[in-house]
């Protein structure tokens, strides 16, 4: 169903005139955005502003939320996620998310990182095996954990944890990977780990993140937007944002002369 | 006003203080060249000390700056630009300084005729007036003062590109002061190179103000013209 192979395909994630409703709350206003296969997109804007809940849409998470609504089209690997008539399973499957804490099951390491394999009826014994092995090396945690893989993932450290719950995202192998803040609870080396494995990672897979950290949005992707009470204010490659930024608003923002 | 604004401020005034002294160096190289002031001369030279000082402490705010504020946007084209103008302050300070030791080893007053023929006054006064321009684009931002500053340096081109004929014809006439000629002659390529770094200051209040790069613009144009 999602067309992830054509080499010519250049987006991965498009939006048209995206509007999200809490209530009476307008908390999304028209975005339109188009996000290029494997590249890094970061999210920034002041708290509030809209952007984990527009990253939210890209795996259905707003749809339990009481009183919600989503119009617009948003297109993953040109489906319609909102309109085909799709399992949101199925989607999850194809759109990985990382959190901001990290939230390893009470599992063995082992088996929070074959869980989405065993939930989808993989019983393969040597291909979850190998799998597993893939995802903790992509992930950068093999060589830490390979010998204590029945352990339970409480024992490893935050950013290990937080790796952790990476590699379980990646062992489906999704072609989205989401994460909303996956390093603000993490201190400066396992931050460090986090950005490098996300400049990896962006070979094999289109990769979305919202940041609070400025400086981190500049290290790590490719384009970033910039959100403002609900709207898109600003999308450009990187670079171009943080040293001429065509909005005022962006300016203001990012050199911390709001309000 | 934040922690930034007030880094960026505490800056601002540095290089404030820095641009007049180098005013100072050389509007004042103009009046020692005039009167034969060696006092002042002397002066001019010793105020080259604290422009270096300037230079190196400014500098150093400016790495700070980079280290403990990460500046983005037009913060950061700020910082970009005040490094390199910084540079060139100092240059022009040194580069007066270099006119001030040329004034300083005369022992009588410049022949007034040299002086006119070779229209080195009036280089001075360009160079002067576009000194105290180019400080008024930065502080008020303003890129068309900026760039009419770039057209402007033409003038001084000129002027150094008739001083030879002008020199040589000088000095045949009058043998015995051979040695003040060349010393002016020397004084309107410093002047000439004054207007340069005057220049490349107004090439980056454009590159702060409007995130544009114009240096070695006018350079291409010049030699896609050759071609």
């Amino acid at each position: 169903m999602y067309n992830t192979d054509s080499k010519e395909k250049e987006y991965s994630i498009q939006t048209k005139d995206v509007h999200l409703h809490y209530g009476d709350f307008h908390a999304l206003k028209g975005i339109n955005i188009a996000m290029r296969k494997n590249q890094v997109t970061a999210f920034i804007g002041p708290s509030g502003c809209g952007k984990s809940t527009f990253l939210r849409c890209f795996n259905r998470m707003n749809d339990l939320i009481d009183n919600v609504r989503i119009e617009g089209d948003i297109f993953i690997d040109d489906v319609d996620i909102y309109k085909t008539n799709i399992q949101v399973d199925d989607l999850r499957k194809h759109v990985g998310m990382v959190f901001q804490k990290p939230n390893p099951f009470p599992k063995s390491i082992f088996e929070n990182v074959a869980y989405g394999l065993r939930v989808n009826g993989t019983s393969d014994k040597n291909f979850v095996q190998e799998r597993v092995e893939r995802s903790l090396r992509q992930a950068a945690l093999w060589d830490e954990v390979k010998d204590k893989l029945k352990k339970s993932a409480f024992e490893l450290s935050g950013g290990q944890q937080q790796r952790l719950c990476i590699a379980r995202a990646l062992a489906i192998e999704p072609s989205v990977v989401l994460m909303d803040e996956p390093a603000s609870a993490l201190d400066p080396i396992s931050t460090a780990k986090i950005e490098e494995l996300i400049y990896e990672l962006k070979k094999d897979y289109t990769i979305v993140i919202v940041t609070h950290n400025m400086q981190q949005a500049g290290r790590v992707s490719d384009s970033t937007a910039f959100f403002y009470l609900g709207e898109l204010v600003e999308f450009a490659k990187t670079k171009t944002l943080f040293t001429s930024p065509r909005d005022q608003r962006t300016q203001n923002y990012i050199t911390g002369r709001f309000g | 006003m934040n922690q930034l604004e007030k880094e960026l401020l505490r800056i601002k005034e540095k290089v404030n203080e820095m641009w007049d002294l180098v005013t100072f160096q050389v509007n004042g190289g103009k009046a020692a060249l005039v009167h034969a002031d060696k006092e002042l001369a002397r002066k001019i030279i010793k105020r080259g000390k604290k422009v270096n000082d300037y230079d190196v402490k400014i500098d150093r705010m400016c790495e700070n700056l980079f280290a403990l504020f990460n500046p983005v946007a037009v913060d950061l084209r700020w910082v970009l630009a005040v490094l390199k103008i910084n540079a060139n302050l100092e240059r022009i300070g040194d580069t007066a300084e270099g006119i001030a030791r040329l004034v300083k080893e005369v022992d009588t007053a410049f022949d007034a005729e040299l002086l006119q023929i070779t229209q080195v006054l009036e280089m001075y006064d360009a160079a002067e007036a576009m000194l105290t321009d180019v400080r008024t684009a930065l502080a008020e931002e303003n890129t068309e003062l900026a760039k009419a500053l770039i057209k402007r340096d033409k003038v001084l081109d000129k002027i150094n590109a008739k001083a030879d004929k002008a020199l040589v014809s000088y000095m045949q006439a009058h043998p015995e002061n051979i040695a003040q000629a060349l010393k002016v002659s020397n004084i309107i390529r410093k002047l000439e190179r004054i207007g340069d770094q005057i220049t490349n200051i107004a090439e980056e209040v454009v590159f702060y103000v409007d995130a544009k790069v114009v240096k070695h613009r006018q350079k291409g144009k010049r030699d896609k013209n050759k071609d």
